[in-house]
């Protein structure tokens, strides 16, 4: 429940100082120092490595860097988004392996070019969406349920077009037949070239979705509906707004968001592999409540996803270059993820009542 | 000596002085009322008694010692014993009320790790014997009437010795038959010996059972009352200014009515009745709770559904499936609880002054989606003028108001813009005196549209409304006209 109390006048949010009182002052600047946290954390990452490993700094590891992250940073924006209607989307990474498939399916099996391909499997996570919309709303299968359950379902219809088998060209299908297409070097674009040779295609989506996304969210009146849908549904419904429809929105965008990054997987890879996409969606969870830390927000939020998708990305890249083996990768990223809520839940509170 | 005496108390939350020096005593056997607006104090000094919030200066003496309760605990221990207001988080669904009674004990240390049945029931019964109080074992707790969820709450303070009993607002959910139940059950405890600290905001309750009534402004106590009590000095105490009479100009109603309804049931097996409502009325519908109010008001807005009959706005059918399809005919409705059904929780996106206004008015005043042009805020400072919001401004978070003036906010919200129909459910509910003035005179100055409320408390139903209704067994059952009119529809 929320803590809302009649007459303990809370103190003033937003780090609003009163002057010449210093505690007051050392409030806002202790306010300032948290909400800016990750963001200080993230320099002395960048200044520390480069320190220790001057090639660290350079345009084209930066990049890879970014490039790493895309997928993961895609699929976080999309989990702030369910998260934002006070749900939650466990099958994105399901979605974003089986895109994989579908995209691979849809080219060597279909012969499909790249511009037949990517609509397809967009509409396969959005269809997805909808399935995973239709159970929590009509059906009102609570969403971690419904979503894991879809998880499940994914990760399982993935391996029946080709029995089990990864796709790449010359694949032989059930039937015995020789499967005659190929990937589009178009399609291998969205993973493999660059804008200008510096900014992978993969980054340039990143970024799109990321300020799209972030718009939406934050400043227009859909945004604030669907944050007002997760924050008290009934009143959001008793203001008149449709919160099935809200619902099935976010589940749409991330679904598709999620089918997006299995495309650009698919795109780097050049085959769809049975195992991808393992990982992503531990990392993009992790990546969107790191981002709770984010500017002190304490909430979902789709910059905050991004930013901690690249302060995840920016640590596991200088620890690889600084040697560290890598198993540690994932006990890297749980305490970051443990730090960061930390940080949200425990320090971020007002002690004050 | 007094059982309790509190020295030059203050507390401060950042530049804000919740207390600022207040001293006041409470002998054993008495039970004393503290009145005091929102923001006056009374939560805060409440809290440093139960161990919620340490003081930052002054001292308490419980039975001559020093007292500075660290934890709700420590409080108990020492013999203060608090009831909050929300009674739902005194137990919790799947728990019955003889584990709910014995949950502090459960949580004691040196208790025994094995617990059987039959030794809960026989201790819970001894609970409920020692308090005098008649309830079933084992009903569950989430069966349990608001009523007899604040008795568990009391019973079990009881048990735990205590020799000072705070009750916060204990009435703002009952009945009026509840109340008096539990009023006669205080007066049998404050008779034992028992010291008893009331808050309320409701002025009838507090002449029921007040010994001595303490006015709390500004964090000091700025009055003291003894029986009998004068509730006039007492609320313009409390104010700070003078009581005007907040007794209504009756209109009379003439023409063809905004809204009707024909033949309507609310359930399948309740008695039908008509009701015509005209514009620039106010009418007040008041019954016990669970008489069908809310039942009502939700069926005119869409958020629930007639069984039988009609009902017609402007002469033309009005049958909304959603809340949506409601405010598109030109109804708007301020549900009960204004926690559940209108704001949003501290720190999430809307939850400002402004956002919370402009929810309902979105797709209007941002027809192109994206938020930029600050027409909620400009909304926002109309109503903050208006209906006199005490707040910092449009962006203020809607937690920081008080409830008062998180009510206004909520009126606003339906005021900003034009409706044919605006129904109120229990807009008064945790509202001080001052704030339920202004919020009359705010309903009470629209003539271009018609106003239902629903309200449990006859008192507020004759303040505000132009004509008062009763509703029992989930049917209207007469049209009153005056105050004893209602009483005897209420008691009949």
């Amino acid at each position: 429940m929320t803590s809302i109390n009649d007459e303990s006048l809370s103190p003033p949010a937003r780090g609003d100082t009163t002057k010449g009182e210093t505690i007051h002052w050392l409030a806002g600047f202790s306010a300032a120092l948290r909400s800016g946290a990750v963001f200080i954390l993230l320099a002395a990452l960048l200044l520390g490595f480069t320190a220790a490993e001057p090639a660290f700094a350079n345009i084209g590891n930066l990049m890879s860097i970014l490039q790493a992250v895309a997928v993961v940073a895609i699929l976080g924006a999309g989990v702030t988004v369910t998260l934002a209607v006070g749900g939650f989307d466990l099958s994105i990474g399901a979605v974003a392996a089986s895109s994989v498939m579908a995209a691979s399916y849809a080219m060597i099996v279909w012969g499909l070019d790249a511009f037949a391909a990517v609509p397809l499997v967009l509409a396969f996570g959005a269809l997805v969406g909808l399935v995973n919309a239709l159970l929590i709303v009509r059906l009102k299968v609570p969403d971690l349920l419904a979503t894991l359950s879809m998880m499940f379902l994914l990760s399982g219809l993935q391996l029946i077009p080709t029995a089990g088998r990864s796709i790449s060209a010359g694949l032989i299908l059930p039937d015995g037949t020789t499967a005659t297409g190929a990937y589009d070097p178009a399609f291998l674009l969205i993973g493999r070239a660059s804008l200008f040779g510096v900014v992978p295609v993969s980054v340039v989506l990143m970024t799109i979705v990321a300020v799209v996304l972030f718009v939406l969210t934050e400043r227009t009146r859909i945004g604030r509906l669907l944050f007002a849908t997760g924050g008290n549904e009934v009143a959001t419904r008793l203001a008149g707004a449709s919160t099935a429809r809200l619902k099935v929105l976010a589940y749409v965008i991330s679904g598709t968001l999620a089918s997006l990054g299995g495309i650009v997987i698919a795109a780097r890879v050049g085959r769809g592999d049975v195992s991808s996409g393992g990982s992503l969606l531990m990392d993009a969870v992790a990546a969107a409540l790191i981002g709770f830390a984010v500017l002190g927000k304490r909430r979902p939020n789709v910059l905050g996803a991004i930013v901690g998708a690249v302060f995840v990305g920016v640590l596991l890249n200088g620890l690889t270059m600084l040697n560290a083996p890598y198993y540690t990768q994932d006990f890297v990223k749980g305490a970051v993820l443990v730090g960061a809520l930390a940080l949200t839940y425990g320090l971020g509170r007002n002690n004050s009542c | 000596m007094p059982l309790l005496q509190i020295d030059a108390l203050s507390r401060s939350f950042g530049p804000t002085r919740a207390l600022s020096g207040a001293t006041l005593t409470i002998d054993a056997g008495e039970i004393v009322a503290l009145m005091g607006a929102n923001g006056a104090g009374k939560s805060t000094l409440v809290k440093i008694l139960s161990g919620v919030l340490p003081a930052d200066n002054g001292t308490i003496t419980l039975k001559q010692r020093p007292y500075a309760p660290r934890t709700p605990a420590e409080a108990a221990a020492a013999g203060v014993v608090t009831v909050h207001q929300s009674t739902d988080l005194v137990g919790a669904p799947g728990l019955s009320v003889a584990d709910t009674l014995l949950l502090t004990r459960f949580a004691e240390r040196g208790q025994p790790f094995f617990v059987s049945r039959s030794g809960i029931r026989r201790q819970a019964r001894a609970i409920l014997d020692a308090a005098g109080f008649d309830l079933p074992l084992d009903r569950d707790f989430a069966d349990l009437s608001a009523a007899d969820r604040q008795l568990v709450a009391i019973a079990r303070a009881l048990a735990n010795k205590a020799e000072l009993l705070i009750l916060d607002e204990p009435t703002a959910s009952l009945s009026i038959e509840e109340s008096r139940r539990l009023f006669d059950i205080l007066r049998r405890l404050r008779d034992g010996g028992l010291a008893i600290l009331y808050i309320s905001h409701r002025t009838a309750d507090l002449e029921a059972i007040a010994d001595r009534a303490l006015v709390m402004r500004g964090g000091v106590i700025a009055g003291a009352f003894r029986r009998p009590i004068d509730f006039s000095a007492a609320i313009e105490t409390m104010i700070g200014r003078k009581l005007q009479s907040a007794r209504p100009d009756i209109r009379i109603a003439e023409g063809a009515p905004v809204f009707e309804m024909r033949g309507a049931q609310l359930l399948p097996d309740s008695t039908p009745f008509d009701l015509a409502i005209h514009t620039g009325e106010v009418v007040a519908i008041t019954g016990v709770l669970g008489a069908g109010k809310s039942r009502l008001l939700s069926a005119i807005f869409g958020a629930g559904r007639l069984a039988a009959g009609e009902m017609l706005l402007n002469g033309h059918a009005h049958r909304p499936e959603t809340p949506a399809q409601a405010i598109a005919a030109g109804v708007a409705m301020a549900a009960e609880d204004r926690h559940r059904s209108s704001l949003m929780p501290a720190n999430w996106p809307g939850s400002s002054l402004a956002a919370t206004i402009s929810l309902p008015h979105l797709a209007k005043w941002y027809p192109h989606g994206l938020l930029f042009g600050g027409r909620e805020q400009h909304e926002a400072e109309k109503a903050i003028a208006r209906l006199r919001i005490k707040a910092s401004g449009p962006q203020a978070p809607i937690a920081s108001l008080s409830g008062g003036n998180q009510q206004k906010v909520v009126l606003a919200r339906w005021e900003a813009e034009p409706s044919k129909l605006l129904l109120l459910d229990e807009p008064f509910q945790g509202v001080d005196v001052g704030a339920r003035h202004d919020i009359i005179q705010a309903i009470r100055s629209r003539t271009d549209r018609a106003t239902l409320i629903a309200t449990s408390d006859p008192e507020e139903a004759y303040e505000v409304a132009d004509r008062i209704l009763v509703i029992d067994h989930h049917s209207l059952v007469q049209a009153a006209h005056g105050p004893s009119a209602v009483s005897q529809g209420i008691h009949a």
